[in-house]
């Protein structure tokens, strides 16, 4: 049976300690959408993307992924659902240790694939972010574009269902973002559903020009659809 | 068994997710050998311990001796007479009076050889040998007292029990210490495996972001500090069996000469570091659990 939606929440309150950061939030992104998320910093974007993908549990209210609710599954029971997501953190983390390569093979490593299939197909997946070069390197050896590249790279190795990325040209120059744009784009025309944190209008416009986007804002602890002004 | 073929079996891509380096890995490779060190002394003297105390009771156990003290005039009697008691008593294999002079070479070590034994009264002694099942000793007695009043029999149970006795508390002793030493190994190894997945927050976290269950996290440490374990064990295992088969033998010197290893025993001391690995795997899976429950 087909996900009726990717991702949902459903009257979900978020609050740490006395802070309520968002109240009775609630949205669903339907499948091979493309969805961005803006809001002023503290507004809790990157708490939303947490709860995406299972990370944070909501205050109240309810998530499901993949109509599965989060709150009744165990912590490997999430896990297995994360490799049906694809993360892409602002401050990509890497094991520092591995190879970019490794890193990116990580998902398939842990999910128990074929890793040699993996590596054999995987030149083709570095050159599409355009890493092909730079696969022995250690992570920390990359410029700030080139990890975000080597994420989405791992993020999408195991051909997820939904990417979610999280102020991912945040530490770039716009010339690195236009091309991680275009990577999320890409992804997007191939059916994945794309949730993108930023703070970027000017990304967000130029994005609009070559995909069909809607724009969530988080502002004042709700979330609402960004008009026309955009 | 399963713990350990899970561990030769092992993960490699799980384990080298876990940076090699860091004080933990000397730490446990450390502590895994000075354990397996003491674990094959105590070992060794836990066997010979109760080689010791099973090679006295056997020994003793199918001997008893009967000392006749009885003045001169009667004591010639009296040893025939009890002679003839233990020929007719079932459970006694035979009899065999001592002479002046194995009386004299029995007292040699607390008199010395110039005792004139002929001077001192001395009780005649008669060695018994006891068949398997023995005699009836409360029958016995109650016979020599009436036809040899100066005869007593004696087991050597008196002073036969408190030396296997404390053959066997050292036996206990040791086998308390060995479990002693498998505990500290545990709790260190785990110390080891808490600090070191602590200090790898990161490398848990992005295992976490890219949907690594609990599990593969888990044996990506157990293998790397099983085997570190069982590589320090072997190499203390090694050197506690050097030194053990370094202690001298002194002829007749009781359990101090008889430390060490014989036959099949040899076979105790390579399963230590075995054991460490198996002690270590449980140990650190049981730590990798409570970290991960703890970060949530």
């Amino acid at each position: 049976m087909a996900d009726r939606s990717a991702i949902a929440l459903n009257s979900v309150t978020m609050s740490y300690s006395d802070n309520t950061l968002f109240r009775d939030v609630s949205l669903q992104l339907a499948p091979g959408s493309f969805h961005f998320l803006t809001g002023p910093s503290g507004a809790g974007k990157t708490t939303l993307i947490k709860l995406c993908y299972g990370e944070l549990q909501p205050t109240e209210g309810r998530v499901t992924l993949f109509d599965e609710d989060t709150g009744h599954m165990d912590r490997d029971a999430i896990a297995r659902l994360r490799r049906r997501i694809g993360v892409v953190h602002q401050d990509c983390r890497f094991i520092d240790h591995l190879s970019v390569a490794e890193n990116v093979l990580l998902p398939v490593t842990v999910s128990g694939g074929n890793v040699e299939a993996a590596r054999t197909d995987m030149s083709e997946l570095m050159n599409w972010v355009g890493l092909n070069a730079l696969s022995d390197h250690r992570p920390p050896e990359l410029s700030g574009g080139e990890r975000q590249r080597a994420a989405l790279a791992r993020a999408v190795i195991l051909s997820p269902d939904i990417i979610l990325a999280d102020e991912p040209t945040g530490n770039v120059d716009w010339e690195m973002s236009l091309k991680i744009l275009g990577l999320l784009i890409e992804l997007n025309l191939l059916g994945k559903t794309v949730l993108c944190a930023t703070h970027d209008m000017s990304l967000i416009r130029q994005a609009k020009t070559r995909v069909s986007t809607r724009v969530l804002r988080l502002r004042d602890g709700a979330v609402e659809l960004a008009g026309a002004e955009l | 068994m399963n713990a350990l073929l899970t561990l030769l079996k092992g993960d490699t891509s799980a384990e080298s997710v876990v940076p090699r380096t860091g004080y933990t890995a000397m730490l446990t490779i450390a502590c895994a050998a000075a354990m397996a060190f003491l674990a094959v002394f105590v070992l060794a003297l836990a066997l010979s311990a109760g080689r010791q105390a099973g090679d006295w009771e056997a020994s003793l156990a199918d001997t008893a001796t009967v000392r006749i003290s009885a003045p001169v005039e009667m004591a010639a009697v009296q040893a025939e007479t009890v002679e003839t008691i233990l020929s007719q008593t079932p459970g006694i294999g035979g009899t065999r009076r001592l002479s002046n002079d194995e009386q004299a070479l029995l007292l040699q070590p607390w008199f010395g050889s110039d005792l004139p034994i002929e001077t001192l009264r001395l009780p005649i002694l008669i060695d018994v040998t006891l068949t398997e099942n023995g005699p009836d000793v409360i029958g016995l007695r109650q016979r020599l007292a009436a036809e040899a009043p100066g005869a007593v029999y004696d087991d050597h149970g008196r002073w036969r029990a408190p030396m296997v006795d404390a053959a066997r508390g050292l036996r206990t002793l040791s086998l308390i210490a060995l479990l002693l030493i498998a505990i500290v190994t545990g709790v260190t190894v785990a110390l080891a495996a808490s600090a070191a997945i602590s200090a790898n927050g990161q490398v848990i976290d992005v295992l976490r972001l890219v949907g690594a269950e609990d599990s593969y996290i888990t044996r990506a440490f157990t293998r790397r500090f099983s085997l570190r374990t069982l590589a320090g064990a072997a190499a203390g295992t090694i050197i506690g069996l050097f030194a053990v088969a370094l202690i001298p033998t002194v002829a007749g010197g009781g359990l101090a000469s008889a430390v060490g290893f014989q036959g099949a025993e040899w076979i105790w001391p390579l399963l230590v570091p075995l054991a460490a690995a198996a002690l270590a795997f449980a140990a650190t899976r049981a730590a990798a659990a409570r970290r991960l429950k703890e970060a949530g």
